[in-house]
């Protein structure tokens, strides 16, 4: 019984068509498996092409010593071993404490940044749930510094940030009379806070899109029953957004780690080639390492150790956030 | 399924489309990765009727050397058949581009660099070598003034550039602000500089103008101000030597002109876009230490009449002006990629640009001092300001250091001047040590031999 029945629609279906069916339908079969790989295959073959070979080459230079009398010809420079790497890490002497130091800045930076961005966003997001005139152009004006060029974007504060006639000075001294006199923000110590500043302002709206997303997931109802239960605002967004929104926020603040670590941009356009010391991120400083001195090996040495340090870092995050979350749902 | 819908195969017909649309996309890809960067070899001729040309930008835009350039390709075309697509790099980027270039091999054919980054390009021997068989190519090596010729690559070995065009710095003074203070003649010495300096600022504009943020140009001053004290940033074996007694002092001696003196306002600690050129030619700063700067102000509307121009300040006392080195020399070379797959035809266009006719046309438009001699000696380049670039380019500028290590040394010194501008900005003391302690962090930063 169960053998025709498994087999009657089957046969009914191929009636028609005798004894090319079985084969037409296997390399029917074959082509419906086959298809969505070969719609891939350009998406992989960029991805082998821009992200994964770079990246073995980069591995392979910091093996090597690649100075300006190599460039030109890539495999006559001689292997260092991991001579790259003891100079990059050798912490008593001036180019791994320099690294160190940038390191530190980076990583003062990326827990501040990012820990701004979320905070705004997630308070942006949570206020804005409600319905009220002009949300919907409050939403896309915050919107913006997530759509603007970054150049664009960047450029304008470093007008805004120019001693002489920024605005920021003009704000601060001249209207305000905050500051004694006018303050430098592109160098010197100030500048942490202006690189903060920016960095900030560029990535909070995203925080917000991605929050407000998660909010849209949360029952209303949840939030009548603990009004009628008697729970206060602040009790509702500790007891119902936060814990809803986990998810969504683990893996929002994974992204604005990697890329605030990362950035290059920011720092690049504003401060250019050579960052002041207080504001001097990995990212521009292993650039000054390869590019501006001309040995990439040990700027191949030190993008391998960044690599690795995000690596582990990220890995650590995801075992730690999802064990929490597999206690949690237990 | 033998009766498909006819929707549903216009759409299995379109996927199939689709699917082998994406295959050839990445065969192509694959096979354009595969194809490039192909480094070997040293030239050829294999494209004879076209070239590809690296300016640099030597005018007020990169508009404005667009305009200077194409009737001069078009003259080349004219008389060669090649047809020249010129680029012009912004300063930015143009190193960055010709390291990547070389790197990848994939370059122009010609390119302009700066002259004293010819050492530093020539030991990657991305660029052509200009030996006596070239050089005859172009009519000589003794077309070209000596001073121009230091400055082509490293002592002993085949230069890796010709020179193009030549700038020397000068003192730019706003003869207005000048004769409101009371103030009869440009100073000669930094003494003097300081001197006129208080008179200038009590009439409430500022003195002098720098690019604090600007490494190359801080590089620029510092050479000087060092040859200055007889001082040396490169032992004679080219080891760096940053510490040494002279070049403190002379570190000193100009972050001290923001420092101690007061001459250069704070704000231009963070000036990296020639502000203090639009400082200057805007009428709110009296003084510019610039090289070649006539066609630049011309651009941003002050009239040649309005500004005196005299040679770059020296220490005061013996040996004095004239003999004291008071610039570098400066100037753009022309080079030929070794590359190159029109060999003949950049050698031809490199005759060309170097040409008298084409010497005296350039190096007026871009307010430079042709490097070639027949062409130096014309009228045109005998005006009074043309006269002091002329005088300071044969008597008393040095070639920057011709070696290897000088991309490196203009970042490692340059930042530890940037680095110190910022700290005499934000009122911080800069002092022997503070000056000392920066070099050294700068030298060891320079490769290790």
């Amino acid at each position: 019984m169960t053998t025709t029945s498994l087999k009657e629609p089957l046969r009914g279906s191929s009636s028609g068509a005798a004894a090319r069916e079985p084969r037409r339908r296997r390399t029917g079969r074959i082509r419906r498996i086959g298809l969505p790989y070969l719609l891939l295959l350009p998406a992989l073959l960029l991805e082998l092409l821009v992200h994964l070979v770079p990246m073995v080459i980069g591995i392979v230079m910091s093996f090597k010593e690649l100075t300006q009398f190599y460039i030109r010809d890539w495999g006559t420079a001689p292997w260092s071993g991991l001579g790259n790497y003891k100079v990059s890490v050798d912490f008593d002497a001036p180019v791994g404490q320099a690294l160190l130091h940038s390191f530190y800045v980076t990583v003062g930076f990326t827990l501040l940044s990012v820990g701004l961005c979320w905070l705004i966003g997630t308070a942006a997001a949570v206020y804005m749930q409600d319905t009220f005139r002009g949300r919907g152009l409050l939403r896309a004006l915050f919107l913006v510094p997530y759509a603007l060029p970054v150049y664009t974007a960047v450029i304008t504060w470093v007008f805004m940030f120019q001693h002489d006639n920024g605005l920021v000075n003009h704000v601060l001294h001249d209207q305000l009379h905050l500051t004694g006199k006018p303050s430098f923000w592109l160098i010197g110590d100030n500048s942490f806070y202006a690189l903060l500043t920016v960095s900030v302002w560029k990535g909070w709206p995203f925080a917000f899109l991605i929050v407000m997303a998660g909010l849209q997931n949360i029952p209303r109802e949840l939030y009548e029953a603990a009004a009628l239960d008697g729970a206060g605002m602040w009790q509702q967004i500790r007891r119902i957004t936060l814990p809803s929104l986990r998810p969504v926020n683990q893996v929002l603040v994974l992204v604005l780690f990697l890329w605030t670590f990362n950035d290059f941009n920011t720092p690049f356009v504003l401060f250019g080639k050579a960052a002041p010391e207080a504001a001097d991120l990995i990212s521009v400083h292993i650039y000054q390492a390869s590019f501006v001195t001309w040995n990439f090996g040990t700027g191949s040495a030190m993008s391998v150790l960044l690599l690795l340090f995000l690596l582990v870092v990220t890995g650590v995050y995801l075992v730690l956030t999802s064990r929490g979350r597999r206690s949690a749902d237990v | 399924m033998s009766a498909i819908p006819e929707g549903t195969r216009e759409t299995m017909r379109s996927i199939r489309a689709a699917a082998i649309g994406a295959v050839t996309m990445s065969l192509a890809l694959a096979a354009s990765a595969c194809g490039g960067g192909s480094s070997s070899g040293g030239g050829s001729n294999d494209s004879p009727k076209t070239l590809t040309y690296w300016a640099s930008n030597q005018g007020a835009s990169i508009a404005v050397d667009k305009k200077v350039l194409q009737p001069e390709l078009d003259k080349f075309e004219k008389q060669t058949g090649i047809k020249v697509k010129v680029e012009v790099v912004p300063w930015s980027d143009l190193l960055n581009r010709i390291l990547t270039a070389t790197t990848s091999g994939q370059g122009p054919d010609v390119l302009n660099i700066g002259n004293t980054w010819s050492a530093s390009l020539q030991a990657t021997g991305a660029l052509l070598p200009w030996d006596a068989k070239n050089f005859a190519k172009i009519g000589g090596k003794d077309r070209f003034v000596d001073s121009a010729l230091g400055s082509t690559g490293a002592e002993g070995k085949d230069p890796a550039a010709v020179p193009l065009y030549s700038m020397a710095y000068a003192l730019y003074y706003n003869k207005e602000i000048f004769a409101d203070a009371g103030i009869s003649k440009p100073p000669a010495t930094w003494d003097e500089l300081v001197a006129d300096g208080k008179k200038i600022k009590a009439k409430g504009k500022s003195p002098l103008g720098a690019e604090g943020s600007s490494l190359a140009e801080n590089i620029h001053h510092v050479f000087v101000f060092a040859k200055q004290h007889g001082a040396d940033f490169f032992t004679a074996d080219g080891k760096p030597d940053f510490t040494n007694d002279g070049v403190v002092t002379a570190v000193k001696q100009y972050v001290d002109l923001m420092a101690k003196d007061k001459v250069i306002p704070t704000g231009n600690a963070e000036y990296a876009q020639n502000q203090s050129v639009s400082d200057f030619a805007k009428g709110k700063q009296a003084m510019l230490l610039w090289q070649s700067a006539a066609s630049n102000l011309k651009s941003q509307g002050m009239s040649d009449s309005s500004y005196g121009i005299a040679p770059v300040p020296v220490q005061s006392g013996t040996p004095g002006t004239g003999t004291q080195v008071n610039s570098m020399v400066a100037g753009i070379n022309l080079a030929v990629f070794k590359n190159t797959d029109n060999l003949d035809g950049a050698t031809k266009f490199v005759k060309f640009m170097t040409g008298d006719a084409e010497q005296k046309v350039l190096n007026t438009a871009y307010s430079s001092i042709p490097p070639v001699k027949a062409a130096q000696t014309d009228s045109t380049f005998n005006s009074p300001s043309n006269a002091v670039l002329k005088d300071t380019l044969a008597k008393s500028a040095a070639a920057l250091p011709q070696v290897a290590d000088e991309s490196q040394f203009e970042t490692a010194v340059g930042t530890a001047v940037k680095d110190l501008f910022a700290d005499a900005a934000a009122g911080r003391a800069v002092t022997t040590d503070s000056v000392k302690a920066k070099l050294e962090k700068a030298q060891q930063q320079m490769p290790a031999k």
